[in-house]
């Protein structure tokens, strides 16, 4: 079993990269695998990735303590629950709970049950000494059949018919059923400036209740246009929450200055 | 000699595995009494002593072997050192896979009380265990069981049947009282130094 390290280039713990036999490729990979329970964590051999880490810290010759301590939080966290994993909680409290005398007698128990196979194994070492003896190997496989070929004519023009099948473009797909909708973000603009002029300010949702999703991004659109250039100001108190917008100071937005060519190019983006 | 018996003198040369007498009476469509005949005869022919090659009972069928007479002039030719001994660690182990058989790593960690790794390790490389699937517990360990080679091995008729009773090798009441006494030495030595 090797671990490697095939990059030393980053600090992230997130690179480190494994070798391990259940598991090849960066330490963030395995983390997310685990937790996903599509890598048995009882196999993942977590001295072997501790390991890895010394090493790459060596080679790089300092110490990250902002990584170290990530790692070190990390692989606390998989230890813990690898521990759970592998010892259920009922047999922790029975663990715990185990006497002086209890624990005697297991070992007791357990010595026993050893000299028992060493007995076995002694038997074995005197019968082997007797039975030193050569005998054939296991005989080599049988050559597997040869792979069938199918008999094919040789015929060029066989293998001609059937590129040119191959060459043959595909018959174009007709779009002309599908209809073109332009949602212009110009009539939003018409339309908001109006309403400004008319009142201080308007209910965004209002303002778009009834139309299909695409119009109310190009309204949305329309608004931050018009934020941009300073006619209004649109406030939302919360995320999600509704859009007050409100009449603009007059001044554009700290922004890059808008062209007029700007909300036509939106135009056409929503087409 | 009948023609049977020349049947089953030629099927037990070209196998490389022992064969059962159910197995050598099929392959001569013939009756399990008249193979046991057949091989009562080759056994009087292929007999330590009379022959090179030898006709033994291993792993519940019929094998040919070289004779232990000729055990040296065959190390030389196959190149390697007549006895290869096996350790105690790897007897022990052995011993565990032989009667507990199919058994994990970590159950034989348990009883020997060290690691298996490389006891398991060395007697895969020789043949004489073998992996047989998962067993269904965490971590899904491999599962390990001695192969037909253990069993000629230790010439061992019909495999781990053969094998005596693990219960001739418990400890008797003297020798249990003797390791509990040992047990309270060590312990008392232990305290004593803390």
């Amino acid at each position: 079993m090797s671990v490697g390290i095939r990059r030393i280039s980053d600090v992230t713990v997130s690179d480190l990269e494994l070798d391990l036999d259940v598991f090849q490729g960066p330490f963030d990979l395995l983390l997310a695998l685990v937790m996903r329970e599509e890598i048995e964590l009882a196999e993942v051999p977590i001295a072997e990735i501790v390991v890895a880490f010394v090493d790459r810290m060596q080679e790089r010759g300092e110490i990250d303590l902002e990584s170290a301590s990530e790692f070190l939080v990390l692989i606390a966290a998989l230890l813990e629950i690898k521990v759970r994993l592998l010892f259920p909680e009922d047999e922790g409290e029975d663990f715990e709970e185990l006497t002086a005398e209890q624990a005697e007698a297991e070992l007791i128990e357990r010595l026993i049950e050893y000299r028992r196979y060493a007995g076995a194994a002694r038997w074995l070492g005197t019968r082997a000494a007797d039975a030193r003896v050569f005998r054939a190997g296991p005989a080599p496989l049988a050559p597997r059949p040869d792979p069938v070929v199918e008999a094919f004519s040789e015929d060029p023009w066989q293998l001609h018919a059937v590129i040119g099948r191959l060459l043959t473009p595909p018959p174009k797909i007709d779009i002309s059923s599908v209809r073109r909708r332009l949602v212009p973000v110009s009539e939003f603009l018409i339309r908001f400036r109006a309403l400004l002029a008319e009142r201080r300010g308007f209910a965004f949702e209002e303002a778009v209740a009834g139309l299909d999703r695409l119009s109310q991004a190009a309204a949305f659109l329309a608004v931050l246009e018009l934020y941009k250039a300073g006619e209004a100001d649109p406030v939302q108190d919360e995320l999600f929450g509704p859009i007050r917008v409100g009449r603009g100071s007059g001044r554009a937005a700290p922004h890059p200055a808008p062209s007029e060519s700007e909300p036509r190019q939106i135009d056409r983006a929503i087409a | 000699m009948s023609e049977l018996t020349h049947s089953v003198e030629a099927l037990l040369f070209v196998a490389s595995e022992p064969l059962s007498v159910r197995e050598l009476a099929a392959y001569t469509d013939s009756t399990p009494e008249r193979v046991e005949r057949a091989l009562d005869a080759l056994a009087d022919r292929y007999v330590e002593g009379r022959s090179g090659v030898v006709l033994e009972k291993a792993a519940g069928g019929w094998g040919f072997r070289a004779s232990r007479s000729s055990a040296a002039v065959c190390a030389r030719m196959v190149n390697r050192p007549q006895t290869r001994g096996l350790s105690q660690a790897a007897l022990e182990t052995l011993a565990i896979v032989a009667y507990l058989g199919p058994v994990s790593r970590p159950e034989i960690a348990r009883i020997r009380g060290v690691a298996a790794d490389a006891g398991v390790a060395g007697l895969l490389e020789r043949g004489l265990v073998e992996e047989a699937g998962r067993a269904d517990t965490i971590g899904n360990p491999v599962l390990y069981r001695v192969t037909t080679a253990f069993s000629r091995m230790f010439g061992l008729e019909e495999g781990v049947a053969s094998l005596p009773s693990l219960a001739e090798f418990d400890l008797s009441d003297a020798d249990h009282e003797a390791l509990r006494a040992r047990l309270h030495l060590v312990a008392d030595q232990h305290d004593g130094a803390a």
